[in-house]
């Protein structure tokens, strides 16, 4: 199949690959643990892995374009940020 | 009693996922692919890394019409939302005018949205439409063409035309499922008329509110035939939205790389507001369950 006009790079398709691991992840987690494990926290609403993963990717979405628009090109501190805020969003959020 | 658990049930989605993924994750892939690359046609890409991006989010360009979308959502909402809920309280309930209502109000919902432009267009002439030539008779210099104000107010007029019947449908149809007994309880109380409002009608239009919010909200900040039809993004650039503007890159400048990065960002606001208002109405009012336990 010709896919040349979706112009695939080596680093987009390491994007992607990214999230369908997470959503992979995500589905292989449920399986084990059904049930999402929905829970207050911080924000005060309810909120399930699947919640939680969103709000991961979205502020991480939102700190890359920050980092990109006022400090530079260079990504991979937004990315350690990123992975915090990850961390904090599943243990607290 | 446990609930009974048939996996086949996913096989039915397969035809819904299929579709989602043609119509939807193929050409967000392919938009991500674009943003990243530079392209002068004849599928021939050059990597530009993430150049596009810093190019978008250092335009004043991009922040005006930004600013133009978030503006413009605002007075909508701000507009249609209370009058498509007070419209909604106004028309009758039962009785000969309830379908007369509700066609009357189903009808600025079905026609095209570059008709809509074309019609307030005309209407809003000064030399051959009703608007304008009654403004003009009357003293009042307006011109949408020319005058910024102007043009503001004649799209907003034009969306509130437009939209607020579907806010009113979405409200009404959440006003009269709510059983007689709320009323009478409320008569018996002696509550008075604010009161069955704020404290029976409003939540039990909180799901139809949400609904209308966030339709409303993604179309008035996606908006494009009816500006476009009506001034072009002008006079200037004051009415030139960011969906106005993504078109100028991508198609009339053929910057698809920049075009691209600025259509993510754009979706990225998009979701983030759709996500906080959905997350906010739905909880507020809802009841709270117990606190889980921690991953």
């Amino acid at each position: 199949m010709e896919l040349s006009w979706m112009a695939w790079t080596g680093p987009t398709a390491l994007f992607w690959l990214g999230i369908i691991s997470c959503l992979v992840g995500m589905c292989v987690w449920e399986y084990f643990s059904p049930g999402g494990n929905p829970r207050l926290g911080i924000l005060r609403f309810e909120t399930t892995r699947g919640d939680r993963l969103f709000i991961s990717l979205l502020g991480s979405a939102f700190i890359h374009l920050a980092w990109l628009g006022l400090v530079g090109p260079s990504l991979w501190w937004a990315m350690g940020i990123s992975l915090i805020y990850a961390v904090i969003v599943f243990r607290t959020v | 009693m446990d609930k009974t658990y048939n996996n086949k049930a996913w096989l039915l989605v397969i035809p819904v996922f299929l579709l989602v993924a043609i119509s939807a994750i193929i050409p967000i892939m392919t938009v991500v692919n674009y943003s990243v690359q530079d392209t002068f046609g004849n599928n021939q890409f050059f990597w530009a890394g993430t150049e596009w991006f810093e190019d978008v989010l250092n335009s004043e360009r991009f922040w005006d019409a930004l600013g133009r979308n978030v503006l413009f959502s605002f007075i909508i909402l701000s507009i249609e939302i209370p009058l498509g809920i007070a419209i909604a309280l106004a028309m009758p309930k039962k009785g000969p005018w309830v379908p007369v209502c509700l066609v009357l109000m189903a009808l600025p919902l079905l026609i095209p949205w570059n008709v809509v432009g074309t019609i307030w267009q005309i209407f809003g002439r000064a030399d051959i439409g009703l608007l304008g030539h009654t403004l003009d008779s009357i003293g009042i210099n307006y011109n949408y063409t020319a005058n910024v104000f102007d043009a503001w107010v004649t799209i907003i007029v034009m969306d509130v035309w437009h939209w607020t019947s579907l806010v009113v449908l979405l409200c009404y149809a959440g006003l009269v499922s709510i059983p007689e007994a709320y009323y009478q309880a409320a008569r018996i109380d002696g509550a008075s008329r604010w009161s069955v409002f704020r404290f029976i009608q409003l939540p039990k239009m909180r799901g139809v509110l949400i609904i209308a919010f966030l339709l409303r909200f993604m179309d008035s900040f996606m908006i494009y035939t009816e500006p476009f039809v009506l001034t072009g993004g002008g006079p200037g650039n004051s009415t030139t939205f960011m969906s106005i503007d993504l078109v100028k890159q991508a198609i009339g400048q053929f910057d698809l790389g920049p075009a691209a990065a600025m259509s993510l960002i754009y979706q990225l606001i998009v979701l983030l507001v759709c996500y906080v208002f959905f997350t906010v109405m739905s909880n507020v009012g809802a009841e709270k369950p117990e606190q889980g336990v921690e991953d």
